[in-house]
This record gives C-alpha cells, sequence and structure tokens, in this order.
C-alpha cells in the first residue's frame, strides 16, 4: 500500500508502522486517525470486514488480532504496528473454507450476509476462547477455572450477543455454532 | 475526526512527560470508548498517548493475599483469571455482565474505570450538555432521561456513570493506584468518581496527566460470599438500568459480621449504601430487616420525571440478592 492512500495531508499527524494481515507483512504510512477497518478494506482490499455502525455495536467488523476477536472499527491502527490480524479472507487454507465458514454453510446461517464475516470471526474467537476455559455469563460459576466450557444454546447467544443479524439468522447461527462445539 | 499527534511510551515516566498534563492530550489503552468519543467529536484530543506497550498487563498476588491487577489487563482476561472468579465471583460476574467479547477482549481495567457516560445528550453534539461543553445547560433534566441517576445527582448533570466493574470494584474496598505528577497515589475505588455539583465535566479525582497503574483488590475475610446481579432491557449486551454489588460475612450465628452493597446505574459513581450496611452489620439478614435498611438508604433518592421506578426496583434487587447471599 503506497503512502498516502489513507495518509493526512498535515505532517505529524502520520505514522509508520508494519502490521501482518492473513499472513503476509505490510509496511503502512497511515494518518494516525485511520481504524484498523478502514486500512483493511480501503487499503489492502479486503472488503470481507464489513463496516455496520463504526461505533463497535454490532459486530459486522470483527477480526482476529493476535488470535483475539475484536472490533477493527475501534482499533486505531497506529497502535497495532507489529500486530498480527486475521480477517475472513484468511481463515481458509488456500481454496478451503474453514471449518466455522463450512458450518454455515451447512446450517444457511445467513441471509444477505452483510454480518456473516463479522459472525464467522466472532465465532473462530469463541470457539477458541471456550476451549481455553474463558467464562461468559451464561457460565454456572462453579465450573472450574481454565477447563473447556461446553457451547449450550445459552453460552452460543451470549458470547456472540455482540453480533448483530438484522435478517434474524440466529437459529442457524446458534445450530452451526452448535455443531463445531 | 480531528488530527492528532500519536507517541507511543514504553513506561510511565515517557507517558507523562508527552502528555504534560495539558487539556489537549489523552492516554490511549483500549481505546473502546475513547476512540468512539473521537469518531463522534465528543473529544478532540490533539495528542495522544499510546500507553498499550507499559508493563501493567498482569495479575499479581501480595503476601497479604490481595490481588493487584495492573491497569492494562484485559476484562476478559480479568474475568477469567482463577483467583477472581474463586475469592472474588462479583467481579469477575460484573465484567462478564458488560459489554460483547469483542469489547472485552479490547477493554482494559483502567479504562473501564475511565470510559465516560452513555448520556445520549453527551454524545449529541447538537444538544446542550455542561459534562461536554460546560455552561451550556442539561438536556437530560427534562428530556430522555430514564435511564439517568436517582442519587448524587446536580441540577448541572444527571448522568449515571456506566461501568459494571467500578460497582463491583467499590463493594470490594479496592484502590485504585496511580502515578503523576505529585508522584503515587492510592484512592479508594469508592471516592476514585466525583460527584457532578458544579463540574459535572470532571468525572473522577485524577489530576491532569495522572495515569492508573493497577487495581488493588484486598482479600476478602474468610467465608466471604460476593455476587453481582444487573437489571437491563435486554438479557444481554446493554447498560444496566440498576445493578448491586453485594459482600456477605456471616458468624458462626448466621448474624452479619461485615456486608457491604454498591450499586450501579443510580448515581454518577458506584453508590456504597453505607447507611444500610451500617444498619445491617451484626444482625441477621430478615427478609424485614433488610428491607427496612434498603429503604432507609434510598429514602435520599431525587428521581427523576420518568425514572421513579429505578428506587423500588434497586431496593428489590439488593434484598435479592442480599437473602441470596445468606447461608441456606
Amino acid at each position: 500500500m503506497s503512502a498516502g492512500v489513507l495518509g493526512s495531508l498535515e505532517a505529524g499527524h502520520t505514522s509508520s508502522l508494519r502490521l501482518r494481515v492473513n499472513g503476509e507483512w505490510y509496511e503502512l504510512s497511515l494518518d494516525n486517525r485511520v481504524a484498523l477497518l478502514d486500512v483493511l478494506r480501503e487499503g489492502l482490499g479486503l472488503t470481507g470486514s464489513k463496516k455496520g455502525c463504526d461505533h463497535g455495536q454490532c459486530g459486522a467488523c470483527t477480526v482476529l488480532v493476535d488470535g483475539r476477536r475484536v472490533n477493527s472499527c475501534l482499533l486505531l491502527a497506529v497502535a497495532l504496528d507489529g500486530a498480527r490480524v486475521t480477517t475472513v479472507e484468511g481463515l481458509g487454507e488456500g481454496d478451503g473454507l474453514h471449518p466455522v465458514q463450512e458450518a454455515f454453510l451447512d446450517r444457511d446461517a445467513f441471509q444477505c450476509g452483510y454480518c456473516t464475516p463479522g459472525q464467522i470471526c466472532s465465532t473462530v474467537g469463541v470457539l477458541e476462547e471456550a476451549a481455553q476455559g474463558y467464562p461468559s455469563a451464561a457460565t454456572d460459576p462453579d465450573h472450574p477455572a481454565g477447563e473447556p466450557v461446553p457451547l449450550t444454546g445459552d453460552e452460543i447467544r451470549e458470547r456472540l450477543s455482540g453480533n448483530l443479524c438484522r435478517c434474524g439468522a440466529y437459529p442457524n447461527i446458534v445450530d452451526a455454532v452448535r455443531d463445531l462445539s | 475526526m480531528r488530527t492528532f499527534t500519536y507517541v507511543r511510551a514504553a513506561d510511565a515516566a515517557e507517558a507523562a512527560r508527552a502528555h504534560g498534563g495539558r487539556d489537549g492530550s489523552r492516554y490511549l489503552a483500549g481505546g473502546t470508548n475513547l476512540v468512539d468519543l473521537m469518531k463522534q467529536g465528543v473529544e478532540t484530543p490533539d495528542t495522544l498517548v499510546d500507553i498499550t506497550r507499559l508493563p501493567l498487563d498482569t495479575v499479581a498476588e501480595e503476601a497479604d493475599g490481595a490481588l493487584r491487577i495492573g491497569a492494562l489487563v484485559r476484562n476478559s482476561d480479568l474475568a477469567a483469571h482463577p483467583a477472581v472468579r474463586v475469592r472474588h465471583p462479583a467481579v469477575s460476574e460484573a465484567l462478564l455482565a458488560g459489554a460483547s467479547g469483542q469489547l472485552r477482549n479490547a477493554a482494559t481495567t483502567g479504562g473501564n474505570l475511565l470510559q465516560r457516560t452513555r448520556c445520549v445528550y453527551f454524545q449529541d453534539l447538537s444538544m446542550p450538555c455542561n459534562k461536554r461543553e460546560p455552561g451550556t445547560g442539561c438536556a437530560a433534566r427534562e428530556g430522555v432521561h430514564r435511564d439517568h441517576a436517582v442519587l448524587g445527582h446536580s441540577p448541572a448533570c444527571v448522568a449515571t456513570h456506566p461501568s459494571d466493574l467500578a460497582v463491583a470494584l467499590a463493594a470490594a474496598d479496592a484502590e485504585v493506584q496511580t502515578t503523576g505528577p505529585a508522584g503515587e497515589r492510592v484512592i479508594p475505588v469508592a471516592e476514585f468518581h466525583r460527584l457532578p455539583g458544579e463540574l459535572p465535566e470532571r468525572d473522577t479525582v485524577l489530576e491532569p496527566g495522572e495515569i492508573i497503574t493497577a487495581v488493588r483488590l484486598p482479600a476478602p475475610l474468610d467465608g466471604t460470599r460476593s455476587t453481582y446481579r444487573k437489571v437491563r432491557d435486554r438479557a444481554s449486551y446493554a447498560f444496566a438500568l440498576v445493578s448491586v454489588a453485594a459482600q456477605l460475612t456471616q458468624r458462626g450465628d448466621g448474624a452479619a459480621e461485615q456486608v457491604r452493597i454498591a450499586f450501579g446505574g443510580l448515581a454518577p459513581r458506584p453508590w456504597r449504601a453505607r447507611r444500610a450496611e451500617t444498619e445491617l452489620t451484626g444482625q441477621a439478614l430478615t427478609e424485614e430487616r433488610v428491607t427496612a435498611a434498603l429503604d432507609a438508604e434510598l429514602a435520599a433518592a431525587e428521581p427523576l420525571r420518568d425514572n421513579v421506578f429505578k428506587i423500588g426496583l434497586a431496593r428489590d434487587l439488593a434484598r435479592t440478592v442480599l437473602l441470596g447471599l445468606t447461608r441456606p
């Protein structure tokens, strides 16, 4: 990505950084104001991650940063120098789909598809968090710390509550995630 | 968004130098609230000092059993920490009752305490707001204020503080550790947030440039039980209408040796119910006695036109929580 694509006209308000996106390193020169989501979409042409609310409320922009699911619209790219980012484009191996993508297809877990990349990246994060024993508000308080948490319907709904679907595909999304757990 | 200079600090001293205590400087941690407010034009810093590389991201156990939680420990990591889950379930539950999985992965312990109110007028540049722009007035007092304060507010501002974590920390007698121009300080969480008075633009007692370095969570007495309950308009991913954190230690005869209660959603800061605590200490927690103590605490409430419901809701919620903590 060339300097200036997302650059500021004002000196002192740009920064240089390195980001590893879907396994590839990029040297970037960016306006300090640019969010990670805009770097991905406008700078790198990775338009899988979607801009829904742009305020961290809808989850359509969810990506993995250093292995954790986050809202890319609320992260200033300049603060992520050296980070490893995975978007929906980077989940599969070559032309092969990631198991979460397969599960969403098998269960028809979408309608218009706009929220789907965020739902899928969020689910990848949820599966890892549950495997590591991270609790949610739906987890039994007596569940032993650090033990994998079984993903019941209540667990899936709670853990994915930061991903909105205005088509209302939730029942099939829950089924898809349950297939994976 | 207004342009700004970005500085990445390696330690607290470098961060403080870059910040300089100037009005236009802000520290950046998880950014989940600050970046959003910058997009909205509510926050317009000219200098952003990134403190995420400071070595403040661990939970350490002290000799007396207290937990020293680094200011940059992520909300999700703190909620999952084994010692927090076992000894301070209210803290873990409060964190998990807030925000979403994605936000908890980014948001930090210190940043959670410093998040701003979600009053819609604070976030709307076209409306008056004394907290955002001192002297312009308060649109919430006669406007949409169902979510707003019933305790501790002032003619200038009726906003609540939105943090769940702060409520649980206040009930646990936790302390905020800071470093700043005046050296290091320790501030009880329950006194960390200011009541608005005539200066609603100042949310906390922090001085310009002062940095939260850690939160110290003291070890509870043996046999202490705690929990956090939150009432909101939907089952997940919403701010509290009313919440309560309670911590109870009972003597052998069942009477309360120590009881601590903090409310969220009622005031500009976590509201420690000290009057109710005093009335219940040394007593057996019967339904009648708990109700009377909570009524006495909430008698000071001054509800707005559309949030009278919060008072009865707070009493009923706290009573249910306290009776639920008593040994069967």
